[in-house]
């Protein structure tokens, strides 16, 4: 599985340009599912259609990872070729100085700054560019609208993987890994992998409405507690899936939630709860979708979020795979 | 000129009435059918005409443009026993651009001018600060609340009073209010015009400048395949000392969206736009990235999705009595998007 990591956390998907990361999911999720198509903003719905199962009532079920990153658009060129930019969802200017940044067609970026004001003065965005190495303005092919995002390489730590966005590739790839090892569910499954999710939950609200489903769970990472003097936070890495109680945009449906529980200790999974006090998910937007929806989410705790290099546990990784073929392969009565 | 009378005609969010019925009068026999909607937005239909409508009848495609009908505008909250007039603001306004202004209160459009204390009574410190909008008061002229009530309700409505004027110049600027958004109007209107092969959607929205409220129930309504919406935008091209975006210059052609804080615009429609302008010689620019929202951000996430753009009309000092805005950019953005829709079927709307 760590192949499709590798390869999703460093394939190109800021929001709105989520193209490069949709091709690598649309190969990968090719001949596990029943039919795949892509919705009018982008969303990636890759359908797997239930094989009735006695005692077991069939639902509509919609798994949803986001395949965007946040990233940078270029707002302006000066007349010496450097690049003012503007942020595509919550991009840090702490997390970008000293970064380098890659465009969609492979050019690299480093992050400038003017100088300070004072001497221990933080800028903030509009007081730092992009230098592409162009020699003068004449030289440039870079222009206003072009979009760069982290430049960072996977790299296996053993235990422990670090990468650019996997807020959310990791989300994506459990979905993938999922529809590879689900063989058959007695349910109506959609695998569905959002746009825009960084910028406001955009590609949720529409796939949501056009997929109609009865249950949702959107897959996606959490921040934790466990760095030294972090904000207090009942979430680890390695402590198993995390399965959200609420966040700052919803609170799961509890009886999504015991199903997630009661699923995990049926299988012998570790899991842990989560509390998380601001930032949402995808699972959001899709609650209030229509009529309303039995939304729940399951967490892969994750440091350093928003950052160029997130880190993850892989055995929860794996775990959070082994708990939604749970989830999927019995009763889904919420 | 028809701008001149849509700069000059009131309609604040939530009281779009005489904006309507001027638009309504102007388009209603170059349209197929018109309604209005629950929430008072105007929706015509354009069908589809000609060869290229019967051969593309499968795959006929809903087109929608919008512009919003609404300005921003004041709302009177209470009437001073002294017989001056309490307000609050309706959408964005800084309140620096209030003092001292003309405004027409209500239907019957009663004059006002908004207070000030004059300088000489300011204090040194005082005039480095923002007096905010609640210690305002609108004065009519009257001394009594049973006099200013024979004029004005609670609840009424308020505009600058702004006449629409010519500055001329080689760029033909004019000035006046609410070129944000009754320049997408007019543009919208020119183009009502013409015929096309798909089917038109219409669209003068209200409520955009308290959040888009009109522009999320049409687009329900509608249901469209794409959709394109007309504005008028922020122009900050004076001279910086910083090497910075003017946001857009004036002048420099309609300006495209790429992203703001309401949407990501649909790449394959940028496209489409930025070659429909080049191929014909129509001068245009990419309005800065990152600011503003507009009603493609509601009806881009409408029902499924529908792959939305925004093209605008640079203005100076929008939001203030004295928008300015270019007839050349104007008349390049009807141009633009007429040159665009006549090979909107071009784009392949698959990914």
């Amino acid at each position: 599985m760590k192949e499709i990591i590798k390869e999703l956390t460093e394939a190109f998907g800021a929001s709105g340009s989520e193209h490069g990361v949709r091709e690598r999911i649309r190969q990968r999720m090719a001949g596990r599912a029943d039919e795949i198509r892509v919705d009018p903003l982008g969303n990636l719905i890759a359908f797997k259609k239930r094989k009735p199962k006695k005692g077991v009532q069939a639902r509509r079920i919609m798994l949803a990872a986001h395949m965007d990153e946040i990233g940078v658009m270029i707002s302006h060129v000066d007349e010496k070729g450097f690049l003012r930019f503007t942020r595509i969802g919550g991009v840090r200017p702490l997390s970008l100085l000293g970064s380098r940044v890659v465009f969609a067609d492979g050019t690299i970026g480093i992050i400038g700054r003017e100088k300070p004001e004072k001497r221990d003065e933080f800028p903030s965005l509009d007081k730092m560019f992009i230098d592409v190495g162009a020699v003068d303005k004449e030289h440039l092919t870079r222009k206003v609208g072009d979009v760069a995002v982290f430049m960072r390489p996977f790299s296996d730590l053993g235990q422990r993987l670090t990468a650019k966005a996997f807020d959310d590739r990791i989300g994506c790839a459990i979905l993938v890994q999922t529809a590879e090892e689900l063989e058959t569910t007695p349910h109506d499954v959609y695998f569905v992998f959002t746009v825009q999710e960084e910028v406001g939950l955009r590609g949720a609200l529409t796939s949501a409405f056009g997929v109609e489903p009865e249950v949702a769970i959107a897959v996606d990472v959490t921040t934790t507690g466990d760095t030294p003097e972090a904000h207090p936070m009942a979430v680890s890495l390695g402590a198993g899936p995390a399965i959200k109680v609420k966040d700052g945009g919803m609170l799961a449906h509890p009886g999504v939630k015991s199903w997630m529980a009661d699923t995990a200790e049926r299988l012998g999974l570790p899991h842990q709860f989560e509390v998380l006090e601001g930032g949402t998910t995808d699972a959001m937007a899709i609650q209030t979708s229509r009529a309303g929806i039995a939304a729940g989410v399951i967490s892969i705790p994750c440091r350093y979020v928003h950052t160029p290099s997130e880190m993850v546990d892989y055995d929860d990784v794996q775990n959070a795979v082994k708990l939604l073929v749970g989830l999927l392969s019995g009763p889904a009565d919420i | 000129m028809l701008l001149r009378e849509l700069s000059e005609a009131s309609g604040v969010s939530g009281h779009e009435d005489a904006v309507r019925q001027l638009i309504l009068d102007a388009i209603k026999d170059l349209v197929d059918e018109h309604r209005v909607d629950t929430l008072g937005n105007l929706i015509a239909l354009k069908k589809g005409t000609g060869q290229a409508r019967r051969k593309a009848s499968s795959s006929r495609r809903k087109v929608m443009l919008a512009a919003h009908m609404d300005e921003i505008g004041l709302m009177i909250v209470h009437l001073e026993k002294e017989g001056s007039l309490r307000f609050r603001p309706v959408g964005g306004i800084d309140p620096r651009v209030l003092l001292a202004k003309k405004v027409l209160i209500g239907d019957d459009s009663v004059p006002g001018v908004i207070g000030v204390k004059p300088i000489h009574l300011l204090e040194p410190k005082a005039r480095e600060q923002v007096i905010p909008v609640n210690e305002m008061s609108i004065d009519i002229g009257t001394s009594s609340k049973e006099e200013a009530e024979r004029l004005v309700r609670l609840g009424d409505y308020a505009v600058f009073d702004a006449t629409f004027g010519e500055l001329g110049g080689e760029l033909r600027t004019v000035k006046g209010k609410a070129f944000d958004d009754r320049a997408g109007c007019a543009v919208l209107i020119e183009l009502l015009r013409d015929t096309y092969a798909f089917d038109l959607y219409a669209v003068f929205t209200v409520q955009e400048e308290v959040g888009l409220r009109g522009a999320r129930v049409a687009a329900h309504a509608i249901a469209p395949d794409v959709a394109f919406v007309l504005e008028g935008t922020v122009c900050d091209d004076i001279p910086k000392k910083r090497d910075i975006s003017p946001t857009t210059t004036l002048g420099g052609g309609p300006a495209i969206t790429l992203m703001d804080r309401s949407v990501i615009a649909d790449r394959r429609l940028v496209e489409i736009l930025v070659n429909t302008a080049e191929k014909n010689d129509i001068p245009y620019q990419f309005k800065q990235p990152g600011l503003g929202g507009t009603d493609a951000g509601a009806i881009h996430l409408s029902r499924e999705g529908v792959p939305s753009a925004v093209v605008s009309v640079p203005s100076r000092n929008i939001h203030s009595p004295a928008c300015v805005l270019s007839l050349n950019d104007l008349e390049n953005t009807v141009h633009l998007m007429h040159k665009t829709l006549a090979r909107i079927h071009e784009v392949d709307l698959n990914w």
